[in-house]
């Protein structure tokens, strides 16, 4: 009876994931693999090697590359400070960092765009008070500042998520030990957060990887990354079947990431979200 | 017993504005296994914490071997603790968790590999090197803990309630396993605990510690024998504490009853607390008793009977091999030698709380 009860509680998610997730799938797929008379084919897939397709990749793997790091390396310190507030204090912080996605994502982008303009507020700001104005509006400065904008909650939280759980007895253990701060740093908290790296890695990679947003609106169309090429085959050169190809290739790295992150993340400790 | 390896002077900490230990002086001898021993929040722990390094005292200083350690971190003290929930590196196996101090102090790799052998065989858990610490059982962590602590050659090991989350047949065994260990290595133990069992059985030296107070320091015969005050008969084994009036040296008055005993330099008329064990109340036919009381409750309990004896509108607590059925009527005799004495206590600091467990 219970089973059965349970059963039908599964079927919306069942209904949406076929709807939402499998046919569109199966849709890239097909479409990835074939051309425009139906037959079966790779040259979709192989077209990223031409330069334009094989360029923007490049692009778009470099620049989510270093807003990965950047990311990595402003959220470790936060997350390590947040991690040792005391508890009520840390949960207002938190607030403060989570409160700016509670907002549209493309509004939040556009209003980085009117920030950073040429003759936009920041550069107005800076000419008053006699400060050389800003140039990195459509430079892919602009678009990595997107992103490590966009992303961090998403690589704090779950780095701050491994540190809270690291029980403080492992860290005076190490102490005790004769480990001095660095070493116990290095030899039990760094190894002990791996899995929230990872985790963080995988959530700010990918979404960066694949943006398409961000490089329009602060890349002013002029760089194009993977995700515009993909966009554009979509939208205006109406190609599903190149679009759905780079599609498959765009997947591999998502596919490799996700093994990557659950290969250290055993026991799901890293899942913040 | 030799010289004093460890000092503590009028030590005290607050959290919060809630004082912890209050002005706390206690020496440690080499060799000696001392027991910190009281309910949960008498701070024991924290001293423990503050021998190890992991707290500073508000006022006061820690002398370690002559030395004033009170601002030394811990990683440069010559001490190492085993910490309550063993506090293993879940992601090191156990050779490594084992050989982490000695690798920080950059030993050579066949030392390294020496003393792991040594210490695994010290505690029983030879070829568990490649082991991961999730794999082993609680008892057999808590060994790992115990080597991974003592590869290091410490003056002195701190165990912070080592054995309070094992089971009750292999805390016994882990007793003995520690008092071994204690005399193999010939260095001194200090033991947190509020299990009395585990503190009388190991125990060289006994610190019966209550919000923040001192309240006794002895050997565990003299703690269990001849306590000192209302706390510690409580709290170390079952007793009969009755409010009583000493008349002159060597005769109290009990529930207006008079009772001879050995204790002097009360005073005349008196007031005191008086300690009678369970197991030294001699239940008597009527006539043969000093006082006279009814049975009014029996359990079996393996070794004795528990009995309680209404007499002179006290509740006696009575463990005894002979069994008195309820509702008979008894005489209650006590040798004179086994009445003890205690003044009362002077300050509401040192009243006797009730003991949470």
């Amino acid at each position: 009876m219970k089973n059965k009860f349970f059963k039908w509680l599964s079927l919306p998610y069942i209904i949406w994931s076929v709807g939402f997730i499998i046919i569109p799938l199966i849709m890239v797929f097909y479409f990835g693999l074939t051309n425009k008379n139906g037959s079966f084919t790779f040259s979709n897939i192989t077209s990223i090697a031409l330069p334009v397709h094989f360029k923007s990749l490049l692009i778009a793997l470099l620049l989510s590359l270093i807003s990965t790091i950047i990311c990595l390396l402003l959220s470790y310190p936060l997350a390590m400070i947040l991690s040792n507030m005391k508890s009520g204090n840390n949960k207002l912080m938190i607030l403060v960092f989570v409160l700016p996605m509670w907002m549209n994502f493309l509004l939040r982008t556009l209003a980085w765009q009117t920030l950073l303009e040429n003759e936009g507020v920041i550069n107005t700001i800076f000419r008053f008070v006699h400060l050389p104005a800003l140039k990195i509006i459509n430079t892919p400065y602009a678009i990595v500042f997107g992103m490590i904008y966009n992303f961090l909650p998403f690589m704090v939280l779950p780095i701050y998520n491994v540190l809270c759980k690291i029980d403080k007895n492992l860290l005076n253990a190490a102490r005790d030990l004769g480990a001095n701060e660095v070493q116990t740093f290095l030899k039990v908290t760094l190894p002990l957060s791996v899995p929230g790296i990872i985790s963080g890695i995988t959530m700010v990679f990918i979404p960066a990887l694949t943006t398409f947003v961000i490089s329009d609106l602060l890349g002013g169309s002029k760089i194009l990354l993977i995700g515009n090429v993909i966009e554009q085959e979509f939208t205006l050169n109406s190609n599903w079947h190149l679009g759905s190809g780079l599609s498959i290739v765009l997947m591999l790295f998502i596919v490799i990431s996700m093994i990557i992150s659950v290969i250290f993340d055993k026991d799901g400790e890293g899942s913040a979200l | 017993m030799s010289n004093k390896l460890i000092n503590l002077e009028n030590i005290s900490k607050s959290y919060d504005n809630h004082l912890v230990l209050d002005e706390m002086n206690l020496y440690i001898r080499e060799n000696e296994f001392v027991t910190l021993l009281g309910p949960s929040g008498c701070g024991k722990t924290t001293t423990l914490r503050i021998l190890g390094g992991f707290e500073s005292p508000d006022t006061g200083r820690v002398i370690f071997d002559g030395k004033d350690i009170t601002k030394m971190p811990a990683y440069k003290r010559q001490l190492n603790t085993v910490f309550q929930k063993y506090a293993l590196f879940t992601h090191m196996n156990i050779a490594e968790n084992i050989a982490f101090g000695l690798k920080i102090k950059n030993k050579s790799k066949s030392y390294i590999n020496d003393k792991i052998k040594y210490a695994l065989k010290l505690v029983n858990l030879e070829g568990y090197e490649n082991r991961m610490p999730d794999s082993l059982s609680g008892g057999q962590q808590q060994r790992i803990a115990i080597a991974r602590a003592i590869v290091n050659e410490p003056k002195v090991l701190l165990l912070d309630e080592p054995l309070g989350a094992l089971d009750l047949k292999l805390r016994q065994d882990m007793q003995y396993e520690l008092i071994r260990l204690k005399n193999e290595l010939g260095i001194t133990f200090i033991y947190v605990t509020h299990d009395q069992e585990e503190a009388l059985t190991m125990s060289d030296t006994i610190v019966v510690m209550n919000q923040g107070y001192i309240q006794q320091i002895g050997t565990p015969e003299m703690i269990y024998n001849e306590p000192e005050n209302a706390f510690v008969a409580d709290f170390i084994g079952d007793s009969n504490i009755i409010d009583s009036i000493m008349i002159r040296d060597e005769l109290v008055e009990i529930l207006g009853t008079k009772f001879a005993c050995v204790d002097k330099g009360f005073g005349e008329n008196v007031h005191v607390d008086v300690v009678i064990r369970p197991e030294d109340i001699e239940l008597v036919a009527p006539e043969d008793g000093t006082i006279q009381g009814e049975v009014t409750h029996i359990i079996f309990k393996g070794v004795h009977y528990e009995m309680e004896v209404m007499a002179n509108g006290f509740e006696w607590l009575v463990h005894s091999t002979k069994m008195f059925p309820v509702g008979e009527k008894v005489g209650i005799k006590v040798d004179p030698f086994n009445i003890q004495i205690m003044n009362k206590p002077e300050s509401e600091d040192e009243e006797a709380v009730q003991i949470e467990e």
